[in-house]
């Protein structure tokens, strides 16, 4: 990309013509993305300016009356719990997946496959929404009864198991599953460019296909996964449609996974209240957003700087 | 397949020692003793009431170790790891595949109940029971992601050739930076914003169909400022320079010659960022709303669009539930064949209007 500057406004050349499409042309591309830092800061501005009054609202006035801090809370907690579970489903089996598009699958079908499981990432989230109301929380129920009887003595499976399925449990698969191709993809991505030279030395020097990827391919890509892993943890936190369609949520504060009485999420609950909310309750949903995009924007931010730091694998090269 | 590239024999340890042909497994031997686990498994399952569930939780892990002590008795411990990691890889490959059958099969199954010419036809205007369709948020959709795309498409498109041929130093490093984490904006904290801006700008209690397209263009920029960018950076500098060697000016060569170099994936990645936006529901939700009634004016009023129509008619079905949940389903596979059509249009645009590079 850095050659792509070489041959214009060359220093050296005294009478540099400036022609008048040249300078409108350059101002609108410069301005279009300076407008686009207008509106990232524009997000946080315009959200802050609706979130003050809520911020400065006796706690009485607050939906739940007991103030902002003890209205979000809970949903902090569920968007984290919600998204974590996700994560630690997820990631193992996104690494699988990469690993197996690009190292075990016979070559002349891993491109179709690695096609496949993009179009994980393609299905709107309102479907996984309706898949996971309709198939995937009465699938898990047994599986809601089975954990509460044997690990039970864990918090997370206190119980009582709910009989509908639509628990804190089946909304971290269902946002795993959202998250898999994104993770997938990123590692995909990173395994492919690790070197091939130390991978047919390390096959040369007889090592088995798992040693090659132990040796060769996973310290090359780790900080690849770890970053892919965060940008889908972006996205599970902020997952909206399919955890407000399938999660039966709105009581306390609870780590308990597999009860019917779920803490909802931030995103959920502004879905699911803001079309009905008037006055102060809109601006309380509103002032839960900006903590909502401020955690993203965090993990969103980290996940890039730790691309960033490894530039090589952006795409064109 | 490339086991059969790996060494079949084993230098010996002992140097003293005649080299040994390693004994390998018989070549379907592994799949073969998986296969037994998982028919191991469905014993299992079936003594306490045959499940489906139980039978691959069961199988796979019996199958799993089936193939490791298999190969550990056979081919020693370094051949079974890998063939472990081979299964364990594989099985993840497959369970991947799980929930995307399993939902296209539901989708396909629940939404052709009304996949009829009614659907395609009628609003739901004035519609309590059965009968009604999704004309309108059909439309409504189509509307307000065009006028999504008309206001991200230039903005974005300018941005990447900025980034490409103009940008250097801090302000293009921001641009980058600020551009990837946009696109991890929560689409709900989208529709806030958009709802903030348009109350500030009108009032309160406003609802238009252009506060849609402003919540998704800010969902829709990024994604288009990062695929035009990578595919405007594939544009051989050899084509520019001979440009400015004949002295056509900057800003022509990127319109004449950079531009239509790249116009296959220019659309193939517009298109892509248009079926990325097509099916967000949430900040539609909160900033255009719903009506049974047609409204094709995005500057006017509260409109109805696909993705939430399906919302409502599962969430709140009226006394005849099942026709409403008919109408959720067909809409949502209604949604997933606009997403999959976006989706083949892209591949298509990219291998029809590749550009001819034969010489």
């Amino acid at each position: 990309m850095t050659a792509t500057k070489a041959p214009t406004e060359p220093p050296s050349t005294p009478r540099v013509v400036r022609r008048a499409g040249d300078r409108i042309f350059a101002g609108s591309a410069k301005g279009s993305g300076i407008f686009i830092l207008l509106v990232l800061a524009g997000v946080a501005a315009f959200l802050i300016s609706e979130a003050i009054p809520a911020l400065t609202a006796p706690a009485e006035d607050i939906p739940g009356g007991e103030g902002l801090a003890s209205y979000i809370a809970p949903l902090i907690l569920g968007t984290l719990l919600g998204a974590v579970l996700a994560l630690l489903v997820a990631t193992p089996l996104a690494v699988g997946i990469a690993l197996f598009v690009t190292y075990y699958a016979p070559r002349r079908i891993a491109a179709g496959l690695g096609y496949v499981i993009d179009l994980l990432a393609a299905i709107p989230s309102v479907v996984y929404g309706f898949w996971g109301l309709a198939v995937l929380a009465p699938a898990l129920v047994p599986f809601h009864v089975w954990a509460e009887d044997n690990l039970g003595w864990i918090p997370l499976f206190a119980g009582p198991a709910s009989t509908s399925g639509r628990t804190m449990f089946t909304v971290g698969l269902v946002l795993a599953v959202m998250i898999l191709p994104i993770i997938s993809a990123i590692a995909r991505e990173v395994f492919s460019q690790a070197p091939a030279l130390h991978r047919e030395a390390a096959l040369a020097l007889g090592a088995t296909r798992w040693e090659m990827i132990k040796m060769a391919v996973l310290p090359y890509g780790k900080s690849g996964v770890i970053a892919g892993a965060m940008l889908g943890l972006g996205r599970a936190l902020g997952e909206t449609m399919a955890v407000a369609i399938v999660l039966s949520g709105g009581a306390g504060a609870t780590l308990n996974l597999i009860s019917s009485s779920n803490p909802s999420t931030i995103a959920s609950n502004i879905a699911l209240r803001f079309p009905e909310a008037t006055g102060l309750g809109i601006n309380t949903l509103i002032a839960s957003g900006l903590v909502l995009f401020v955690i993203t924007l965090g993990v969103n931010m980290l996940a890039r700087w730790i691309v960033n730091r490894r530039a090589d694998f952006s795409g064109a090269n | 397949m490339s086991t059969s590239t790996q060494s079949p024999v084993r230098v010996a340890e002992d140097p003293r020692g005649p080299i040994r042909p390693q004994r390998r497994l018989p070549r379907y031997a592994a799949l073969g003793l998986y296969l037994a686990g998982i028919a191991l498994g469905a014993a299992l399952s079936a003594l306490t009431g045959f499940s489906i569930a139980l039978t691959v939780i069961y199988g796979v892990i019996l199958g799993t170790l089936a193939v490791y002590v298999g190969a550990r008795a056979v081919e020693g411990r370094r051949k079974a790891t890998d063939r472990l990691v081979t299964a364990l890889v594989t099985t993840a490959f497959a369970i991947a595949m799980v929930p995307l059958v399993s939902l296209v099969y539901t989708v396909l199954d629940k939404g052709l109940a009304r996949f009829d010419a009614q659907f395609f036809t009628n609003s739901m205007f004035r519609v309590v029971g059965e009968g009604g369709g999704a004309y309108h948020a059909i439309l409504g959709t189509v509307i307000i992601t065009a006028v999504t795309a008309v206001i991200s498409v230039p903005i974005g498109l300018l941005t990447a050739i900025y980034l490409v041929e103009y940008g250097s130093g801090r302000l293009k490093r921001a641009i980058t930076f600020f551009v990837d984490v946009m696109t991890g904006i929560p689409s709900i904290v989208a529709g806030l914003f958009a709802f903030a801006l348009f109350t500030l700008l009108f009032g309160n209690d406003v609802r238009l169909g252009l506060m849609g397209a402003a919540a998704l263009s800010v969902l829709m920029i990024p994604v288009v400022v990062r695929s035009c960018e990578e595919v405007l950076k594939l544009v051989p500098n050899e084509l520019r320079e001979a440009s400015y060697a004949l002295g056509v000016p900057k800003w022509r060569t990127i319109v004449k010659v950079v531009l239509p170099t790249a116009i296959a994936g220019l659309g193939t990645g517009i298109t892509l960022a248009v079926a990325r936006v097509i099916g967000e529901t949430a900040p539609l939700l909160i900033t255009v709303g719903l009506i049974t009634g047609t409204n094709l004016n995005p500057f006017d009023g509260r409109m109805a669009t696909l993705p939430v129509f399906a919302y409502y008619q599962l969430t709140q079905p009226g006394t005849a539930t099942q026709a409403f949940l008919d109408r959720a389903w067909t809409a949502a596979l209604v949604l997933i064949i606009l997403v999959m059509v976006l989706n083949v249009v892209a591949r298509l645009i990219s291998r029809l209007f590749a550009p001819k590079t034969g010489r």
